[in-house]
């Protein structure tokens, strides 16, 4: 792994390499999810569209509660009992996942379809080694022997850089520190190669070393294996430096989408505007912040119109009346607003005092 | 000239713990720290995990004693009272938590929580009448509205009840504020509303904050001078720009290199370190960071590296025998 | 934060809680009216502290209505079945091999049931639960000592040292319920010392001791109101244990002596006559078992209505709630 030794590490001079014209692997169209609870059913997702291409990463950017995770776990069939998808499709490799039967959803999984979770240490079962947990994937799906997959999970390991991995492969998950757990997952998740990896905020609870070491080990991942990476967090600076592309998400609806080079430049939402004001980047020192009043909506309560309509400083009558759907403001780029020519570098992403 | 030029002063304090299955080896958490704070200043930690900074905090609110080494604040070494003149001390420095959920009992309402410093110091407060208006009178400071106060915690939002622990923190009219990661479990937009407010009020009330901190961006917005922590050892301590800008040591360095900035420009140059942080029950001898140093040589390993000073900035110091102003970065950039 | 099962409007991620309130939030939440309406959610246990207060009442009030019916001899009645007035009202229950009354004995011996299980608990719960709280908050010597002599308590089988104590001084009311409290203190130390630690390491604990708290007030501001929903079904369940235990030494011979009666010197009077009359055993029995299965519903229900974070259960119809639960079927 570059950078292992004690010789000067190489400053990693590491362009993206996303070709233009990268084909489509998954196509999420109108996805919704409804959640039962108590006091009535809300939208916790909300005719969720966006496209999943080889070698490049997809970023669903937005707080909690907005719906990220969510989607994530309907596309992989993890859905709690309380939640349903009610509409859309996403088809990954001809197949619609949702509509899919148990028998085709198993086939898919980890050969198709692989997910990471932020807590390495609940994903794992800490009552088997290391080693048999690896070897899984490779005795379920391609039905390899007990010995042929124990050495298959040792070169997943040294592939994703645990060091002695021999020794380790008899090691349990509590005995591995938080970084070299997340390489273990990592290392599950690809271990059948892939075509689409998605991520939930692989990296949130680990210091900011390992995930830049992490964060290197994925884009490495993709550009081997040619993946489609889907990855969810709520770190703006994660996703300017990692992610391709960016679906800004808000209260269970998209409200932007891009290539994260034009969006972060110049966002068409005053959401992403708000967002990428209140990241203490450039501000100096005594300066206040530009903070967007408020909190997101109560799930149970959305208005009707744009569901940003109560932060907002551009908010008019038709906010309130129309729900603004997501069209093009450019050659590859859409926004959910009414008015996205308004939102310029001089303007105030969100209304400045606490709804 | 002020009477004392820092309001706290830190030199050497230790600090170790005995972990139950470790046997003899203890957990050196604070290994011969030392700083200053001064009225009106905000001085930011910045480390990763392992590195003390919890510790600290804890050792300066007078949760733990220190097993050597002394705390000045304005004068008096705190360690050294008792009874009442300890009570008084108390009400002088104050601390943010992080965990918005965790610090508050959710069995009181907001108004019993930001009450609660005073059934403590019964002086302060005159009667019920002067209780409720005070604590209106703090809720409105910290941006809640008097409605709150009869409201349980599970009824706020996370900034909220980050707000509720800021003016119980302000309840006895601190001079030094301890914010312990204090925006690290909220929301991006609710972390900037929370920020905007710790300004305001140092601004209004002259609070002094030690603000601990893993993400280098807010640090560098809200601190005057930084100091990074490393294995129970502060490796680098100086004015925030320069530290940030001109790291002196090579972890510093890294960390820079490391943490992701908006204009996506960091990539290209990221330092990869080696490794993760070794266990504090079996530090490297010699300098901490030798393990995944770069610049690790043998003298690293014998000896405990000096404190260098920049040579352009005086109050900017590092522990290292081979900073980087001095002797270059070591690195090459190659193509991936 | 991730999304979880229980989306309910109080999580906090979801809520918008600006200066105006909600106008769910604003009803009160402390009084008697609240608690009775909590209460009035769960039909189950809502019978059961009818249960549970007709017997209080009785053990209250019954003994003056009743007067000297219980004590009444008429050996002309002696062992008459129960179910028929040919034989009076009071006789409604049968009668006892001295034609006393059981209806009459019934409700004087309900009066010394309670009166020996009550205090018995209530010493019990106060000691073992303010010695477990200050063991567990400070840990360190306060706790192992506490814990060592709550194992050597522990360690004597309880009926046998009642046996023994009773024995040696005579079986009087009080020395049955110092006897029981005695045995009982271990369980309610051993939870409280465990919930206190537990509580000790929590955050705001530890802010309490940056304003320079003392550990007694920590204690009794901080961990008596958590600790105490626990130590509440803890003592009902206790109550039913106590009752049992007053009962099983009546039964010995050493608890409750004639002419006091208890429900469970009742039932070992009738031992003897289980075949011929066989109500003198059924109906003291049966009121034992009402009176703690009563008990262990409400310990139940106290045990959510107490944690605010799961009172939501009992704030919503009963109904819709276990539709919702079993079958996770749309509400």
């Amino acid at each position: 792994m570059k950078g292992s030794s004690m010789t000067a590490p190489a400053r990693h001079d590491t362009q993206t390499d996303h070709r233009a014209d990268a084909p489509t692997v998954l196509d999420v169209d109108g996805l919704s999810v409804e959640v039962r609870t108590i006091s009535g059913t809300l939208r916790a997702v909300n005719d969720v569209s966006f496209q999943a291409r080889r070698g490049e990463t997809l970023a669903l950017l937005g707080e909690s509660g907005c719906g990220k995770s969510m989607t994530a776990t309907a596309l992989v069939g993890l859905l709690e009992p309380v939640a349903d998808v009610v509409a859309g499709s996403a088809t990954l490799s001809g197949v619609d996942l949702l509509s899919a039967d148990r028998k085709k959803r198993r086939a898919m999984a980890g050969t198709e379809l692989a997910i990471v979770f932020q807590d390495a240490l609940t994903a794992l079962n800490p009552l088997y080694t290391v080693g048999t947990q690896l070897a899984e994937p490779f005795r379920i799906h391609k039905g390899l022997s007990a010995k042929d997959a124990k050495a298959k999970a040792v070169e997943l390991m040294a592939r994703v850089g645990i060091p002695q991995p021999e020794t380790r492969l008899n090691s349990y998950p509590h005995q591995f520190s938080g970084g070299m757990r997340q390489r273990l997952l990592i290392a599950m998740a690809v271990a059948l190669n892939p075509s689409v990896l998605i991520a939930d905020e692989p990296t949130t609870a680990l210091d900011v070393t390992v995930q830049a070491q992490i964060m290197a080990l994925l884009r490495d991942l993709r550009t081997e294996f040619d993946m489609a990476v889907v990855l969810i967090t709520h770190d703006l600076a994660l996703v300017a430096e990692e992610a391709d592309r960016v679906a800004v998400m808000y209260a269970g609806n998209v409200i932007e989408t891009g290539t994260v080079a034009e969006v972060f430049a110049d966002p068409k939402h005053p959401y992403t505007k708000g967002l990428l004001d209140s990241v203490p980047v450039n501000a100096r020192r005594g300066d206040g912040l530009q903070s967007i009043g408020g909190s997101p909506p109560d799930l149970h309560d959305i208005p009707d119109g744009c569901v940003y309509q109560e932060r907002c400083p551009l908010a008019r009558d038709i906010c309130a009346t129309t729900r603004p759907a997501l069209d093009h403001v450019g050659a590859d780029r859409k926004a959910a607003c009414h008015f996205p020519e308004e939102v310029t570098p001089r303007m105030r992403g969100g209304k400045s005092e606490d709804v | 000239m002020k009477m004392s030029e820092n309001l706290l002063e830190v030199r050497d304090i230790r600090k170790s713990f005995r972990v139950p299955h470790a046997g003899k080896n203890k957990l050196c958490a604070l290994d011969g720290i030392s700083l200053d704070l001064a009225r009106r200043e905000t001085l930011g930690l910045v480390g990763e995990s392992g590195c003390g900074k919890s510790t600290l905090a804890r050792t300066l609110m007078m949760l733990e004693r220190p097993d050597a080494g002394t705390v000045r604040f304005d004068g008096v070494d705190p360690f050294t009272l008792t009874g009442a003149e300890l009570l008084k001390f108390r009400s002088r420095v104050q601390m943010v938590f992080q965990d918005p959920y965790a610090s508050l009992n959710s069995r009181m309402s907001a108004a019993e929580i930001i009450a609660e410093p005073w059934r403590s110091h019964k002086g302060l407060i005159k009667n019920r009448q002067d209780r409720d208006m005070r604590v209106r009178g703090l809720l409105d400071l910290v941006g809640l509205g008097a409605k709150a106060a009869d409201k349980y915690p599970q009824e706020f939002s996370g900034g909220q009840r980050q707000r509720i622990g800021i003016a119980r923190a302000l309840a006895l009219n601190p001079d030094v504020i301890i914010c312990d990661e204090p925006v690290s479990a909220l929301d991006l937009s609710v972390q900037a509303q929370v920020l905007n407010l710790l300004n305001d009020l140092q601004e209004q009330l002259g609070i002094s904050y030690i603000f601990i901190s893993h993400d280098l961006s807010v640090v560098r917005h809200v601190a005057d001078r930084v100091a990074v922590m490393y294995l129970g050892k502060i490796i680098e301590n100086g004015p925030t720009d320069t530290v940030f800008d001109r790291s002196d040591h090579p972890y510093t360095a890294a960390l820079m290199s490391a943490a992701p900035t908006l204009d996506g420009t960091h990539r290209q140059e990221r330092i990869l370190l080696s490794g993760e942080v070794p266990s504090p029950l079996n530090p490297p001898s010699g300098c901490r960071f030798r393990t995944r140093c770069w610049k690790a040589t043998e003298v690293c390993a014998t000896t405990t590296p000096p404190v260098t000073v920049d040579p352009e900035f005086g109050g900017h110091t590092a522990l290292c025998h081979h900073p980087l102003l001095l002797e270059g970065s070591g690195l090459e950039t190659v193509s991936a | 934060m991730s999304t979880s099962i229980d989306l309910i409007p109080v999580k906090p991620t979801t809520a918008i809680v600006g200066e105006d309130d909600t106008p769910s939030r604003a009803r009160k939440q402390s009084g008697p009216s609240f608690w009775f309406r909590l209460l009035s959610n769960d039909r189950v246990a809502l019978t059961a502290a009818g249960v549970l207060g007709i017997v209080v009442l009785t053990a209250v009030f019954g003994p003056l209505l009743v007067g000297d019916l219980a004590t009444r001899i008429d050996l002309d009645n002696s062992n008459q079945p129960p179910f028929t007035l040919a034989h009076g009202w009071a006789n409604v229950l049968g009668t006892d091999p001295l034609g006393r009354s059981m209806l009459a004995r019934l409700i004087v011996a309900c009066q010394t049931t309670l009166s020996v299980a009550i205090p018995a608990v209530v010493i019990s719960a106060v000691i073992g639960s303010a010695v477990g709280m200050w063991a567990g908050y400070h840990r360190g010597w306060r706790e192992t000592l506490a814990m060592r002599v709550a194992d050597v308590i522990m360690s004597f089988p309880s009926l046998l040292l009642a046996v023994v104590v009773l024995y040696v001084f005579s079986p009087s009311a009080a020395n049955i319920v110092m006897v029981l409290a005695l045995t009982r203190i271990p369980v309610y130390l051993r939870t409280a010392r465990a919930e206190s630690a537990e509580l000790a390491s929590r955050v705001f604990v530890d802010a309490a001791r940056t304003f320079g708290a003392s550990a007694t007030s920590i204690i009794w501001r901080h961990v008596l109101p958590i600790v105490l929903p626990t130590m509440l079904t803890v003592a009902t369940l206790d109550f039913c244990y106590v009752m049992l235990a007053e009962s099983s030494l009546s039964f010995l011979g050493i608890g409750i002596q004639p002419p006091d009666v208890s429900w469970g010197l009742m039932v070992a009077q009738g031992r003897t006559y289980l075949h011929t009359a066989w109500w003198l055993s059924f109906f003291p029995g049966l009121a034992i078992v009402i009176t703690t299965v009563s008990a262990t519903i409400l310990a139940a229900w106290a045990r959510i209505a107490t944690d605010p974070g799961q009172r939501w259960r009992l704030t919503v119809p009963q109904k819709r709630l276990s539709t919702f639960t079993k079958s996770g079927k749309r509400l």
